[in-house]
């Protein structure tokens, strides 16, 4: 049997949050009530108080996992490198920013942190004894346009080896696995002044894999595309496809996923994810660690519709027990 | 991806004396899905139909007293949390004008992970409350 475990990442939640219409303590018990029982917070977001956060606050969180049976399974850090103006901070300021994130994952007692695709690789080579005696592991998120194979990423997993360390590596963000072009993202460029013919035409080249820099060109120059059309055109930079049997390559190095995603249909498949190539591969190398959703649609559809944020998640594990049993079914046959 | 929620327009109110009101004031949210430093907010540009307001005219106030914008920028301190409503008070002798007119509020992010600035705008139709 799998033992992949199923979480959700509070981002999925933003909207409600950010609206005061739902509280961390409403998504952790709505996690809980499918069966999502790991929860990733992003402290900047969810701790109003960050950086300085008391024990009195650690305890009230676990006291609020405990009510619903549910626990963390990653923390989500930010780096501002950029904190003043016009100079970017010092590398040992960058090291003391993650060292203070590492501390504070500790305190709260998780084990996995997000780090931002963009910090530098020798920066977290100099945060590995840290992260070491404070057994957190450091996953650089691999998010889209990176992916699993880019040079950048692959600097990370060198100095993972060079240092032999199992506590520094990375962290898939399964956008990096758009098999399709999301369809919010169209509906919402042709809500804009997209004509429908140019956006199928995009569609077409991002089905066909087509490298971007070519439609872009069509669209901006031969098609004379408007803004709309362009914008849409341009986020085919950020829609690659990699390979998901690579995965079983890679998965030494991660132990959490953002399961990225933007929209599920009623019948809860996701239309753009190519989560029915991903996970039976992660079943196959017997990954153990936590797909946690990370719903991204609420932007797209915000400008017409409510957002559900609660019922997108929902579709999205019914999605994931459907394929983790499919994939373990397959197993045992094989 | 908060655009359309950064202007709260319920909270729209004059500032100063009553019957000669030298500013107005409303409540706005960070346009971004976690806090950020106040140092890395570069901009809050304010306009009325579309007529920008100058820079100095405008102080943000998240809870712990009034900024400047310039204040701001080296307020290493303090943060704009996730979703948390901010005073932006703009000094405008009169208040904000009679009737209903177009209130926008663009914000300059700095966000280090970004290769270029986030800019945030909202801009909604407005009136002082009777």
């Amino acid at each position: 049997m799998s033992k992949i475990q199923r979480g959700v990442s509070l981002y999925s939640f933003q909207e409600e949050m950010f609206l005061g219409q739902m509280s961390v303590e409403d998504c952790i018990a709505f996690g809980a009530s499918i069966g999502a029982t790991g929860i990733e917070i992003l402290p900047e977001q969810n701790m109003p108080a960050f950086p300085h956060i008391d024990d009195a606050e650690v305890a009230r969180w676990h006291e609020m996992l405990a009510r619903h049976g549910a626990h963390f399974t990653c923390y989500d850090m930010f780096l501002d490198t950029k904190l003043r103006k016009g100079e970017l901070i010092s590398d040992a300021e960058q090291v003391e920013s993650i060292r203070r994130d590492l501390v504070l994952c500790n305190r709260l007692g998780i084990r996995n942190m997000r780090v931002l695709v963009f910090v530098r690789p020798d920066i977290l080579a100099q945060c590995v004894p840290y992260a070491e005696e404070l057994d957190v592991h450091m996953g650089v998120e691999v998010h889209a346009p990176w992916h699993l194979e880019h040079a950048w990423i692959l600097r990370t997993i060198e100095e993972a080896d060079r240092l032999g360390t199992k506590h520094l590596g990375i962290l898939p963000d399964m956008g990096i696995f758009m098999k399709h072009y999301p369809p919010e993202f169209r509906a919402r460029f042709e809500r804009q002044g997209a004509r429908p013919e140019v956006t199928q035409f995009i569609v077409d080249q991002h089905e066909q894999k087509i490298m971007c820099e070519y439609t872009i060109y069509e669209v901006a120059v031969k098609m004379g595309g408007n803004k709309a059309e362009i914008a849409m055109a341009e986020t085919l930079r950020h829609a690659p496809y990699a390979n998901p049997r690579r995965i079983g390559d890679y998965a030494p190095y991660f132990r959490h996923i953002q399961a990225k995603f933007y929209g599920m249909t009623e019948d809860c498949t996701d239309p753009t994810i190519a989560y029915d190539e991903v996970i039976p591969e992660l079943v196959k190398c017997g990954w153990e660690g936590t797909l946690s959703s990370e719903y991204e649609g609420n932007r797209w559809i915000q400008d017409v519709s409510p957002v559900d944020s609660r019922e997108q998640v929902r579709r999205q594990h019914v999605m994931f027990e459907r394929l983790i049993a499919k994939a373990d079914a397959e197993r045992e046959i094989a | 991806m908060f655009d359309k929620y950064l202007i709260d327009a319920a909270t729209l109110r004059n500032t100063g004396p009553a019957d000669a009101p030298t500013g107005f004031a409303f409540e706005a949210r960070l346009g971004y899905y976690r806090g950020l430093g106040l140092s890395m907010v570069e901009k809050l540009d304010v306009s009325i139909d579309g007529a920008a307001l100058p820079r100095e005219a405008v102080r943000f106030d998240e809870g712990k007293g009034p900024l400047s914008l310039d204040e701001m920028e080296v307020a290493y301190d303090r943060r704009w949390p996730f979703g948390a409503p901010a005073t932006i008070l703009v000094d405008h002798a009169g208040g904000f004008p009679e009737g209903e007119h177009e209130l926008s509020l663009l914000q300059q992010l700095r966000v280090s992970y970004l290769p270029f600035p986030s800019i945030n705008s909202d801009a909604k139709r407005v009136s002082l409350a009777g």
